[in-house]
């Protein structure tokens, strides 16, 4: 079923593009909706505060102002607290401290941006004026905004039922292992590392229309969520909005998400709810600097970290101590990121037999943190990294030479952090990433900087990361509210065309195009004939939606055995009124035939036939649309070598980019063309944490970073041409060997950067991000420990 | 943002009369700070008096030896002025590194110079060229003009119409760029003219822009990378920021300052 | 209200508007052309941009009044008919993810492109980059983006 145009493999161009390229696309703000009104929210502009009173009176005197509501009605009319799905227990199995978390806050408020009202007003602008107006009376408290210090004695206390601002004390692996691991090391090399606080910032700002349809005690709710349907469950079965067959979620076009649109936040569920209180159509529409202080911030962990080697570079031991900020509450699935998605990963591409993780998890009067982009594997990969570079150079070794020593290299393989590594070929991927980057040229350029006047760095990283999440009944057991398959519904028209349910959610990934591939090679039909559908609870029944890598392995694997289904009811029509053995039946070429025959049915005569009913085989149902929901096996393993080359400017501290190269092995590619986008991407994010971004907070918690005018979003200028590559190896676990493409470059660079900025300039003490400010003071002290000898 | 009353004058005198008539009303020239602000809540201006369309705010030319650039002129127009490249080519490439393209072509020189943003370009070049500010009422020589952070001498209803640029023997600007907002970070201007050196340094004064004594002195006598790069620039009296501390600031100041040096 | 002429999109438009409607709002609620988006409020993300007589500006830093007489142009205004280079090329290099930065991408790189002709300029990647720093984009890392707009540019 050969269909080289545009089948498994090949760069077809984006179905979706031409709406958006012509200013056509739809995304949730451009939605109207008849009798809409706007909110604006009442916000905390202190980060820790008792709330006294709120004075709505001269608000509420504005003409044109619908209403304003607080959390006192909002709780009074049921709508329940925000949770965080993924229950973490401490390691003496106390339950995680989870503290109480309303879409408008009642009593305190715990960070700056914490909502405690909504102004419901007949125009944005005057919803935003009229939200100036309403007078809050605040007692304010201390604030602690950095995660070590909320573990200290004197740290305030953010909800009662955390003392000491702690959520737990988990570990992994085997303490006493590691340790003896470490007593047996020839060397050791001890770091601390810091994985800085990053805004996700996807383009388009999250929005909310709801409305109530109060003859059919209905809610709609247009949404910016990568996953429609998970908002409704949550918004139902926890928030008490109304339930799942009153409430229908629609998620249309979405402009990138990166993780911060996979929560259901305070905006919208208090919209909902405030649809159904003013009977009007409620819209909200963040703006940048909103964005700044709701949208779940991403990263910030602290940790200490003690490798041993033995005398030939082998890895003895590992042990990890770390302090992850969830911020203010707990997020949807932030107990998790810290936790069974970074810790996991601990053992990298390598095989380590004695390996223990401690994770403490914070509050802190800060931005809600949750999943971004790589979600802990980010953390784990730059923690490992660095470790094995700096390592490397304590050692005297080549930094891919040490990692080459240590690399595993036997399938499956068993980590003493509970993953299996399915598959893989680090060898491959690093030798093609050395070859790509020229490695053995370095030295030349190297030399070729200096004459003016730059310092030329090189530094790796090798990283694996685990996608695809993952079996249901696996991530139940460790604490999981949801299962984590997908669903898929393949419906062939009575004309033989095709439409594509998933649960999947396209926010830039090209789902409608990828997606299309598939099925067009399958059934040998033209792209053209297959429509995907997707982001609308009303038209897709279930779905779990679009993160953590997992719409090619778990959304693909839903529709191929969707596929599977319709391509054995196929057989049968066909076997049947071309009176053949369904064994001999094949598809190709838009037809059914009898395989060494002339007898040949259209694919669309077979759709006809399906709906007809008029001659089908006994006791077979009438229709051509099959359902199957898909639960993976496993986890998968992506992993590749990035490579990573800088020029420092010595004067200023600034770094240039001037060289990236990735390997990387995905598995089966479908369409190489997103994939690479998605690689590109990817790499920008982690270029841009590395480099450029970085959410910072004074002591008092206020936000300093609350715009494009300080956070450093990373542009054309800053960033190079990438220089992407594949060495791949098939994924045994799902039908299409798919491993995920989504989240490596984001977890792959950092690391790669830093190794190639503290090689430039001598000096191995670097954090995050390497700003020009940063770059030049860890060069200052390299002058200064130079004259001090 | 808060209402406001738009009026589009047609004279200076439709100006001051529109000015007068609202106290809170706020002169619009490129609008790509004061509607930014207006978007924040953070001015809220009743009225606004647009002045690009008076006649001869827009526009550049050459009297005698003194360039003269209309107070509405964009920054676009300043950067692609034959004139301007003629007269003070670093003026041209200055204008040319405001913002990015879409604010050059809204963004105009008055507008800047009346804002006296501390990290904005045009202050730094009028203090060091030794420019001459035109009002609808007087002309405001640059040493008289700027007055600490968004401060000028500019009196209610005072509507600048034009900057007169003295020609310079040399002059280069360079800037090293606040990440985030590309606003200078550090900003150095450099002439040599007919009262000698002129260092002025933008992004970086806890006061705005302003003279640095330390390079006017370092650099008259030798005019060299090396001399901007020696010179004694004290990081009292400058910014620190989460962008960048005062002693980071003082050292973009002699970097930006010999690289001006040596493009002049 | 101030009363408003302009040509958007070679159309004649004549409206009310307020002092402070920005002209993204006059384009997205009065006039319905919901492809010129906002992405930011400080200037700097670039999703607004349109041209204003044949010029890029950020239309969320534009007052609609102040655009009384002018001609407009927007992401849905750029072909006749079929693609504009430069649409096409986005699609042909993948220069785009999410789409939502995507017109005003498009509108700067026409603009770019546009004045480096005039002035017999080689639009290298270097410039590209450079020209669009006033342009963010979150999706693509750049790559594609700098790769369509230098294709257009043969184009056009």
């Amino acid at each position: 079923m050969a269909n080289g145009a545009t089948g498994i493999g090949a760069r077809v161009k984006r179905k979706e593009d031409k709406r958006f390229i012509t200013g056509k696309g739809k995304y949730t703000d451009d939605v109207r909706m008849e009798n809409q009104a706007y909110a604006a929210f009442v916000r905390s502009p202190h980060a820790h505060a008792n709330v006294k009173s709120i004075d709505k009176s001269a608000a509420l005197a504005m003409e044109g102002v619908v209403d304003v509501l607080d959390g006192h009605q909002l709780t009074g009319d049921g709508i329940g607290n925000i949770i965080c799905g993924w229950a973490v227990a401490s390691k003496d199995g106390s339950p995680m401290n989870m503290g109480a978390w309303s879409a408008l806050a009642t009593q305190k408020v715990r960070y700056v941006g914490d909502a405690v009202a909504v102004v419901i007003a007949d125009t944005q602008a005057l919803a935003r004026i009229a939200a100036e107006a309403v007078e809050v009376e605040y007692e304010e408290l201390p604030a602690v905004v950095k995660a070590d210090k909320a573990l200290t004695k004197s740290a305030p206390e953010i909800h009662d039922n955390a003392p000491g601002n702690l959520i737990y004390n988990w570990e992994i692996g085997d303490a006493a292992k590691a340790d003896a691991g470490l007593a047996a090391a020839k060397h050791i090399t001890e770091m601390e590392i810091t994985n800085n606080r990053v805004s996700p910032n996807p383009m388009e700002p999250r929005s909310a229309v709801a409305t109530y349809d109060e003859a059919e005690e209905h809610y709609t709710l247009y949404t910016t969520s990568q996953n429609p349907h998970v908002a409704r469950l949550v918004l139902s079965a926890f928030y008490n909005v109304a339930p799942e067959h009153k409430l229908r979620v629609i998620a249309p076009d979405v402009g990138g998400g990166f993780g911060a649109k996979i929560y259901i936040y305070p905006e919208e569920i208090t919209c909902l709810w405030a649809s159904m209180k003013t009977n009007r159509s409620v819209k909200w529409t963040s703006d940048r600097s909103e964005a700044f202080i709701t949208d779940a911030h991403g990263r910030d962990h602290i940790s200490t970290a003690k490798m041993g080697f033995d005398e030939n570079g082998k890895i003895t031991g590992f042990k990890v101590d770390t302090i992850a900020n969830l911020g203010a509450y707990m997020s949807l699935f932030s107990s998790s990121v810290p936790t069974y998605l970074y810790a996991t990963l601990l053992s990298g591409q390598y095989d380590i037999q004695n390996l223990h993780a401690n994770v403490r998890a914070v509050y802190t009067n800060t931005v809600p943190v949750d999943a971004y982009r790589g979600a802990g594997r980010p953390e784990a990969c730059y923690l490992i990294e660095r470790m094995m570079e700096t390592a490397a150079r304590e050692m005297g070794m080549k930094p891919a030479e040490l990692r080459a020593r240590n690399f595993v290299r036997e399938f499956p393989h068993e980590t003493p952090v509970i993953m299996t590594y399915d598959s893989g070929d680090f060898d491959a991927n690093l030798a093609q990433a050395e070859e790509a980057a020229d490695v053995a040229g370095f030295p030349a350029r190297q030399a070729e900087a200096a004459k003016r006047g730059k310092l030329r760095g090189l530094g790796y990283s090798c990283y694996i990361e685990a996608c695809g999440i993952a079996p249901s009944a696996a991530v139940g057991g460790l604490g999981a509210g949801v299962g984590l398959w997908e669903s898929a519904e393949v419906r062939v028209n009575p004309v033989g065309t095709i439409e594509i349910l998933t649960g999947s959610h396209s926010h830039g990934q090209g789902h409608e195009t990828t997606f299309a591939q598939i099925v067009a090679e399958r059934f040998d039909l033209p792209l053209d004939n297959v429509a995907i559908v997707h982001g609308d609870t009303d038209k897709v029944q279930f779905g779990m939606g679009t993160y953590g890598s997992r719409s090619g392995a778990v959304g693909m694997s839903a529709i191929v055995k969707a596929m599977d289904k319709v391509e054995a009811k196929v057989r049968k029509i066909a076997a049947h009124q071309l009176e053949a053995s369904e064994d001999d039946i094949v598809i190709e070429g838009g037809e059914v035939k009898v395989a060494g025959t002339d007898k040949a049915l259209g694919w669309h005569e077979i759709g006809l036939a399906a709906y007809t009913a008029h001659n089908l085989p006994p006791e077979m149902e009438p229709g051509l649309k099959e359902s199957a929901f898909y639960d993976p096996s496993n986890f998968t393993f992506p992993a590749g070598c990035y490579i990573c080359e800088v020029e420092v400017d010595p004067d200023t501290g600034t770094t240039e980019v001037v060289q990236f190269t990735a390997s990387d092995d995905f598995g089966t590619i479908i369409n190489p063309m997103i994939v690479e986008g998605q690689v590109h991407g990817g790499l920008a994010q982690g270029i841009g944490q590395a480099m450029m971004e970085q959410v910072i907070y004074d002591d008092d918690g206020q936000l300093i970073t609350g715009s494009y005018m300080d956070y450093t979003m990373p542009r054309a200028a800053d960033l190079p041409f990438y220089s992407v590559h594949h060495a791949s190896t098939v994924c045994p676990g799902n039908p299409l060997g798919m491993k995920g493409c989504g989240e490596a470059g984001a977890i792959g660079s950092p690391p790669a950067v830093i190794n190639a900025i503290t090689d430039a300039i001598g000096n191995n003490n670097l954090s995050m991000p390497a700003t020009p400010q940063n770059v030049w003071n860890a060069l200052q002290a390299v002058t200064a420990s130079q004259a001090a000898e | 943002m808060y209402p406001t009353k738009y009026t589009k004058a047609a004279s200076i005198d439709d100006a001051v009369k529109a000015l007068g008539a609202d106290e809170e009303a706020k002169i619009l020239s490129g609008g790509q700070t004061l509607i930014a602000t207006m978007k924040q809540h953070l001015a809220a201006p009743t009225g606004l008096v647009d002045v690009r369309s008076i006649a001869g705010m827009v526009g550049t030319s050459l009297d005698g030896d003194t360039l003269v650039i209309g107070a509405a002129t964009t920054h676009a127009e300043v950067a692609g002025s034959a004139e301007v490249q003629k007269h003070t080519p670093a003026l041209a490439c200055l204008a040319s590194g405001i913002g990015d393209p879409a604010v050059r072509h809204a963004g105009t020189i008055g507008g800047s110079v009346a804002n006296n943003d501390p990290a904005a370009d045009y202050p730094a070049a009028l203090l060091a060229l030794g420019a001459t500010v035109v009002t609808n009422q007087r002309e405001i020589g640059a040493d008289d003009f700027f007055d600490g952070l968004f401060g000028t001498a500019l009196e209610e209803g005072e509507i600048i119409t034009a900057v007169k640029f003295p020609k310079a023997q040399a002059a280069a600007y360079v800037k090293f760029r606040q990440p985030a907002s590309l606003f200078a970070l550090v900003g150095v201007f450099v002439a040599k003219g007919s009262d000698g050196i002129r260092v002025t340094v933008t992004g970086a004064g806890d006061e705005g822009v302003f003279r640095s004594e330390a390079l006017e002195a370092a650099l008259t006598g030798d005019w060299s990378e090396a001399a901007a790069k020696g010179a004694d620039v004290s990081a009292e009296g400058l910014m620190s920021d989460i962008h960048g501390t005062a002693a980071y600031r003082a050292n973009l100041i002699k970097v930006m300052a010999a690289r001006a040096v040596a493009a002049a | 209200m101030t009363k408003v002429k302009m040509t958007v999109n070679g159309k004649a438009v004549t409206r009310e508007v307020s002092g402070e409607t920005l002209l993204s709002e006059f384009l997205r609620e009065d006039l319905r052309l919901t492809g010129t988006h906002i992405g930011c409020d400080t200037s700097q993300c670039g999703a607004c941009v349109v041209h204003i007589d044949g010029k890029a500006v950020k239309s969320c830093t534009t007052l609609a009044a102040a655009t009384d007489g002018a001609e407009v142009t927007t992401i849905e205004g750029l072909a006749n008919g079929d693609l504009h280079p430069m649409q096409a090329a986005f699609k042909e290099h993948h220069g785009l993810q999410c789409g939502f930065c995507t017109p005003g991408m498009i509108m700067s790189g026409v603009d770019m492109v546009n004045r480096y002709k005039a002035e017999g300029r080689e639009v290298t990647a270097e410039a590209v980059r450079h020209e669009l720093e006033g342009n963010i984009c979150r999706c693509t890392g750049y790559h594609n983006i700098v790769k369509a707009v230098q294709d257009a540019a043969t184009k056009m």
